[in-house]
């Protein structure tokens, strides 16, 4: 018996022991309870929060975008999607296949929804197809008893009703890319489109707006169970350019329909503003907005004529004979001419070694500076020029405009090229030689000078020598009766002006083949053209290629400086044509036609020019050799 | 405090009434609390609906408080008596179902009887503290210290634990290894065997742990490292751990645990259901639980100790420690200190074996209670 005490009494202490271990074990519970629930608590509650509400971000809609008459030019259109609801669905793989029936889908395509199907949970609804039309839209709707799981859903997407007829105006919209500066949580949102090019990217963020708010309670599966906090966004600004949707429609489709590359820009002379700015041929920014496929873009970029680039601001020239304006202005300006002074021209002139032929090869004659203008003696500014210096020349270019950048805000914008002799100096190290002022009297040479730019030394030389510079913007009335004014003698710009008018005024001239006279309202400029290849001795000696005996990218750039009226002008043009052959044959016409338009749409001018005198000119081109 | 049929206690049977008097309605009150309890957190488990669990579990615990009450008034000698008989045709269930599962499709753990799905190892707790109490209340102090006399126990132990492992339930395997070294502990074997076992249990862990399924070797690990996979296994603790925090002391309120009702929270009926009361009760919902559990132990403990027989103190003290381990394993689970081995929280839970199982190990308590006075001889 004893030992059976002992052995109770093992089982009680014991027991005890293990008891007290349990309350030991409790307490530790009650320990972390305390730990977790209080301690920790405020971290617990934000992880909780993190789990339950979801924040997702309402894209505004995107600012819409008219020209200067209120037209729309860049508006947002509804897209209509397909999306998929996998739980909805019976079968995926039939309802796939069903779709497919109706609308073909690609392997690409068919491979991203598995994708996109496979990492989300079923309720999550995936896109099949996007930017479907109303037709396909009523074929889905019609098939949908076989379409379990499809719906159709609307969305917003950007869309350019001018579409290439404006692309190098308006840029175009597309997804956001790793190299875009995320300063706005929108950027983060699957799907957003940004500006990345034109206006659509200097106006980014007036046009994107403010993205809203939806807070929504969501389970462990991601579905929305409530709504808890709505917060609708800011749509994007309306922004209003100074295009002419009509005058810009007009001045790319005269490119198009002779499928010429080049850039035509279209100014008020009061106020700078731009009525057109082409530069063709051009691309479709709604393929941008949509998503573009690498052979689209590949042909883009392989296409010779560089539709990517806007040759407006881009594309740098020498400015040829439409330089002569500046030339002239330069020599009136210094006293290095006066109206009467004449030279001679023989086609030939030599300066030590070198010889300097005029376009020419019969030679002129006695010129003064309205008739050296007017046919565009090469003799007449080379003796100009040499008298001068290019000290001068390059002062009055820069004063009108030409080698320094506008800043109009668009990219990829070149400032062109004035050149002098620190230039030269610092350039290649050596001194500057006097032939080369003389090429650069004819705009020559080291001159280069960006189609934008003539079109603003053009409207500075014939609004009486206001400095005004291109925008988009629309001015102010105060801002046009403020502008800054040209230290020039008023004398010398209304005989550049005359020379002008006579250019394409006066039979025999270098651009009477482009004249017009509608109402009474004529036009004046200046033609010009450059090589871009080298004349050799060899064929100077024989026979000068004609240029349409040349391929294509080896003949002249033609250019045409002009405006209208030419009494009270109002309108300044520069247009460039490509490898067109020659100012007078490719881009005067164009030019004659722009203005015309222009003219023709300007209703405020009637009321100056009343009872018609005649029809308006057929506007033929002139023969090639013509300059 | 004076009773009536104090006198009777001399005698070794009892009536009825006498027994029924001598029930602890204060122990049975705890009991009625918790499962309250239960009930309360089921049916914020199913968003406020008596379905699908909130009403099949308060059923479930009318049944189980039944057998409890049956089980109370049963005389302990009983009990005694048939304890190897029970601990034997439960071991053949285990085996039973062991052999049906081969032959049938994978993992079976229950047996169907058509009213009742039996799950043979829950049974096998209560059966292995009693056919243990009774080996040990038939030993001398003599046996029970000397390696021979430890070899029948062990083996009574080894060979079901064996048999849960391959179905497998590791969680259930270490319930009756623990409690039955517990009442090796109690019943004095000598600390130096246990060192022994444990020393060479860890020797043997490298071993062990080839014969883990990839589920317990990932629990495992993941208990040691949730962040490890914070969207599979890890997700469970990690989700807990936010649900318990963000409770606070007060809680979100009953219906209103984000946690729970949003489904960030798995199994929130079942094991998971302390993280959803402590979630919407807060750490004052989730102490009292503890507390009410401590006070069920305590309460056992003392009932072991007024026993007059070895038998019945053992079989108490048996049933304790397998009912202490439910709890604490279960909330040490969700709490983020033991790995998630799939122990329910008895009365609380969502389970119709557990419930049986746990009603029926406190009737017994309640019948060692009851029959306190009577002495058991060795035979």
């Amino acid at each position: 018996m004893n030992r059976d005490n002992d052995k109770g009494k093992v089982l009680i202490n014991r027991s005890l022991i293990v008891g007290l271990g349990k309350l030991f074990l409790l307490l530790v519970i009650i320990a972390r309870l305390y730990y977790l629930q209080v301690y920790q608590a405020d971290r617990y509650k934000t992880l909780a929060d993190e789990n339950r509400i979801s924040t997702r971000l309402l894209v505004p809609p995107r600012g819409l975008i008219y020209d200067r008459n209120g037209q729309l030019i860049a508006t947002n259109r509804q897209n209509f999607q397909a999306l998929i609801v996998a739980e909805q669905t019976t079968n995926l793989q039939e309802t796939l296949d069903a779709f497919k029936k109706i609308m073909p889908l690609s392997e690409a395509e068919e491979q991203r929804i598995k994708k996109d199907l496979k990492s989300n949970r079923s309720f999550v609804p995936i896109k099949i197809k996007d930017n479907l039309s109303w037709e396909d839209v009523s074929k889905i709707q019609l098939n949908a008893p076989d379409l379990p799981g499809i719906f159709i859903d609307e969305g917003l997407t950007r869309y350019y009703p001018y579409g290439e007829k404006m692309a190098h105006i308006l840029g175009y919209v597309s997804s956001v890319s790793e190299k875009d500066v995320k300063d706005d949580p929108l950027l983060e949102v699957p799907g957003f489109k940004i500006g990345k090019s034109g206006i659509e990217k200097f106006y980014e963020k007036r046009l994107r707006g403010k993205g809203g708010n939806l807070k929504s309670e969501v389970n462990a599966y991601g579905r929305v169970m409530k709504e808890i906090e709505k917060k609708e966004g800011i749509p994007g600004d309306r922004i209003d350019l100074t295009i002419d949707a009509r005058l810009q429609e007009k001045a790319y489709d005269l490119f198009m329909e002779q499928e010429q590359s080049g850039a035509a820009i279209l100014l008020d002379v009061h106020s700078g503003e731009i009525l057109a700015f082409v530069s063709a041929p051009s691309f479709d920014p709604n393929v941008f907005a949509q998503g573009i496929s690498n052979e689209q873009w590949s042909a883009l970029l392989k296409n010779e004529k560089k539709p990517l680039s806007n040759k407006a601001i881009s594309g740098q020239y020498s400015p040829g004979s439409t330089f002569k304006i500046i030339t002239a202005l330069a020599a009136l300006e210094a006293g290095t001419v006066t109206p009467e002074t004449r030279f001679f021209c023989s086609a030939k002139m030599t300066l030590g070694t070198h010889a300097f032929h005029c376009w020419k090869r019969t030679g002129h004659g006695h010129l003064n500076v309205v008739e050296a203008i007017k046919h565009s003696c090469d003799i007449y500014f080379y003796e100009t020029a040499l008298r001068l210096g290019i000290e001068k020349i390059a002062d009055m270019a820069r004063r009108f405009g030409l080698g320094s950048k506008i800043n109009i805000g668009l990219e990829n914008e070149k400032a062109g090229l004035i050149p002098d002799k620190a230039w030269k100096l610092k350039r290649f190290g050596e001194p500057w030689q006097q032939g080369e002022s003389l090429i650069s009297g004819i705009g020559q040479g080291y001159i280069l000078t960006t189609p934008l730019q003539l079109a603003t030394m053009v409207a500075r030389v014939v609004n009486g020598g206001y400095e005004v510079t291109p925008t988009f913007n629309k001015l102010s009335d105060y801002d046009k009766t403020h502008l800054p004014k040209i230290n020039i003698n008023h004398g010398n710009l209304e005989l550049v002006k005359e020379g002008m008018f006579e250019v394409v005024n006066i039979p025999g001239a270098t651009a009477f083949g482009s004249r017009f006279d509608y109402h009474g309202i004529k036009m004046g400029g200046k033609t010009g053209s450059t090589q871009v290849r080298r004349i050799t001795m060899k064929e100077r000696q024989t026979r000068i290629l004609k240029q349409h005996e040349l391929p294509w990218h080896l003949r002249d750039h033609g250019l045409f400086v002009g405006y209208a009226p030419a009494d009270n002008p109002k309108y300044a043009v520069a247009v460039l044509v490509e490898h067109g052959g020659g100012g007078s044959t490719a881009a005067a016409p164009i030019a004659s036609k722009i203005l015309l338009e222009a003219v023709k749409l300007d209703s405020g001018l009637k009321k100056f020019y009343t009872a018609p005198k005649k029809e308006p000119a057929d506007v033929t081109a002139v023969p090639a050799n013509m300059e | 405090m004076y009773k009536f049929y104090e006198t009777s206690f001399k005698n070794q049977t009892l009536s009825l009434t006498e027994k029924f008097f001598n029930l602890s309605f204060a122990y049975i009150l705890f009991i009625v609390m918790l499962a309250a309890t239960g009930v309360v957190m089921l049916y914020s488990a199913a968003n406020g609906s008596w379905s699908p669990w909130a009403l099949n579990h308060l059923v479930r615990f009318a049944v189980g408080f039944a057998l409890m009450l049956v089980l109370a008034m049963t005389d302990i000698r009983l009990f005694m008596r048939y304890a190897y008989v029970f601990y034997f045709g439960t071991l053949f269930l285990l085996i039973l179902v062991e052999v049906g599962g081969h032959i049938g499709m994978g993992a079976q753990r229950w047996i169907n009887l058509g009213f009742i799905k039996i799950q043979p190892s829950e049974l096998m707790k209560i059966a292995l503290v009693l056919a243990l109490a009774r080996y040990f209340h038939t030993s001398s102090l003599q046996t029970i210290e000397s390696v021979r006399g430890i070899i029948p126990p062990a083996l009574m132990t080894l060979f079901p634990a064996f048999l849960v492992v391959i179905q497998p339930d590791l969680g259930t395997a270490l319930m009756l290894m623990f409690t039955a070294g517990m009442m090796f502990f109690v019943v004095g074997v000598q600390l130096w065997k246990f060192a022994v076992v444990i020393v060479g249990g860890i020797i043997s862990l490298p071993i062990a742990w080839h014969f883990l399924h990839e589920y317990q070797q990932n629990r495992v690990l993941t208990f040691l490292d949730p962040e490890r996979d914070p969207l599979g296994a890890g997700y469970h603790i990690i989700q807990s751990k936010i649900a318990l925090g963000s409770g606070g002391v007060f809680g979100k309120g009953f219906l209103k645990g984000t946690q729970s009702h949003l489904n960030f929270l798995p199994e929130k009926h079942t094991d998971f259901i302390y993280t959803m009361l402590s979630e919407e009760f807060g750490m004052v919902g989730a102490v009292f639980v503890v507390l009410v559990n401590l006070l069920i132990i305590a309460y056992t403990y003392s009932f072991a100790m007024k026993s007059n027989s070895y038998f019945g103190k053992l079989v108490a003290i048996g049933l304790a420690c397998n009912y202490f381990l439910y709890i604490f394993i279960n909330i040490a689970m969700v709490l983020g200190l033991l790995p998630v081995v799939g122990i329910p929280l008895p009365l609380i839970s969502y389970g119709g074996t557990v419930m049986l199982s746990v009603m029926a190990s406190f009737g017994i308590i309640l019948s060692v209670y009851i029959n306190r006075n009577i002495n058991i001889g060795k035979d």
